[in-house]
């Protein structure tokens, strides 16, 4: 399963009315550590394919979702369970770290 | 172009430096804060001093050591590093820019968290330590920058373009020099940084509050770990996160000594600084 492209149009129905944990990466194309987050994204959905949905959000294209989730710096990587945040990772972070929460 | 450039220069730094400059590398080992060592009266616990020796003194002779070698040594404050083309990197201080192949951290462990009430609550809440990083959230919104020093003034500069107006609060210290129409200068000592869900307002000790939508923090000299949330080099709780090869996330930056965790050591930082310096030869004869 590669990583999902996650927009205002469909958050509701891809994150928020899943069951199970939902991996979601805010970034932006201008920003330098966002790109080095990028490839333990890839990774990481990778690890937990079939198990876990993993995807991105670009903060550009959908500021609301930004502001809805206080994401106030980037990369900022939030665990969503069930539709509820249950963790953030604000920088870049461990791909080890991420993978416990996704356990 | 530099092959190799060492930010710091205690034992890490030091160590790192003669072993990339015997590989006949070009180094430059750039350095401004007063390193852990120097501020040690007497270390009794390194070998081969049987009467110990004084950390002040055996910060200069490292120093020395690395200028008799011809290493280029520069007593400068760098205020940005960026990535540059084709695998190369930029270091920037209050002199000049120098690009280089490879960087290495050995910058120490200080760290620069200002012990006012509610920034640490704060941290990705409206208080940010890197204005490249997080300007974009506060696009044409009233904001503020706490420090004073050249680091500080660098991360305005970022700032000025992207919002409504920017106040520097040099919480007691003395004001630096900026001039621009949408930049102040406040110099009271604050008390709290105050919010709902983030940051709202800014209580000052003579029990005035101003509204801000966010602190930029960058007090003092910029350290490791500022540079390294900057660039992208994973971190976790202000250490460098390093392999046992001492390399980052990224390729040809490394990290050594006091800045990655563990024991605080003068054994530890020159191993790692050695080896620091052994991998960076074997990544640039890999890469050229």
């Amino acid at each position: 399963m590669s990583v999902l492209k996650f927009e205002e149009g469909n958050f509701e129905e891809e994150v928020l009315k899943t069951e199970g944990k939902v991996l979601v990466d805010f970034y932006a194309d201008w920003c330098g550590p966002c790109k080095m987050m990028s490839p333990i994204i890839d990774d990481i959905a990778n690890e937990v394919e079939g198990k876990v949905k993993v995807g991105k959000v670009n903060v550009d294209n959908n500021q609301e979702l930004a502001i809805e989730y206080d994401v106030m710096s980037i990369p900022t990587i939030i665990v969503f369970e069930n539709g509820k945040t249950i963790k953030t990772f604000i920088g870049v972070t461990d791909k080890n770290e991420i993978l416990d929460t996704l356990k | 172009m530099y092959d190799v450039i060492i930010i710091g220069a205690g034992p890490a730094g030091i160590s790192a430096g003669l072993y990339t400059k015997r590989a006949n590398l070009k180094v430059l080992i750039i350095y401004k804060d007063q390193s852990s060592l120097e501020k040690t009266e007497k270390i009794e616990n390194y070998y081969g001093f049987e009467n110990g020796i004084d950390g002040k003194e055996l910060y200069k002779t490292g120093i020395r050591q690395a200028e008799n070698l011809n290493i280029d040594v520069k007593k400068e404050e760098v205020i940005n590093i960026q990535v540059g083309e084709n695998k190369t990197y930029k270091v920037i201080t209050e002199y000049g820019t120098y690009e280089t192949k490879v960087v290495i951290f050995a910058t120490g462990n200080k760290k620069n968290v200002p012990k006012i009430k509610g920034i640490k609550e704060f941290e990705g809440k409206g208080v940010s330590y890197c204005a490249v990083c997080d300007g974009f959230f506060y696009r044409n919104k009233d904001i503020s920058v706490l420090g004073n020093g050249r680091y500080a003034i660098a991360e305005t500069n970022e700032l000025i373009n992207i919002a409504n107006s920017i106040t520097i609060l040099t919480n007691g210290e003395k004001a630096p020099e900026i001039r621009a129409d949408n930049v102040k200068i406040d110099t009271r000592k604050i008390r709290e940084v105050r919010g709902d869900k983030k940051v709202e307002e800014i209580e000052f000790e003579d029990n005035d509050k101003v509204k801000t939508s966010g602190i930029f923090v960058a007090l003092g000299v910029a350290g490791s770990a500022d540079f390294a949330k900057k660039l992208g080099v994973i971190t976790n709780k202000d250490k460098i996160v390093v392999n046992e090869n001492m390399e980052t996330n990224m390729p040809g930056i490394y990290a050594c000594g006091d800045c990655t965790g563990g024991i605080l050591q003068i054994s530890k930082s020159v191993y790692e600084g050695t080896k620091a310096g052994l991998q960076a030869i074997k990544y640039l004869k890999k890469e050229n």
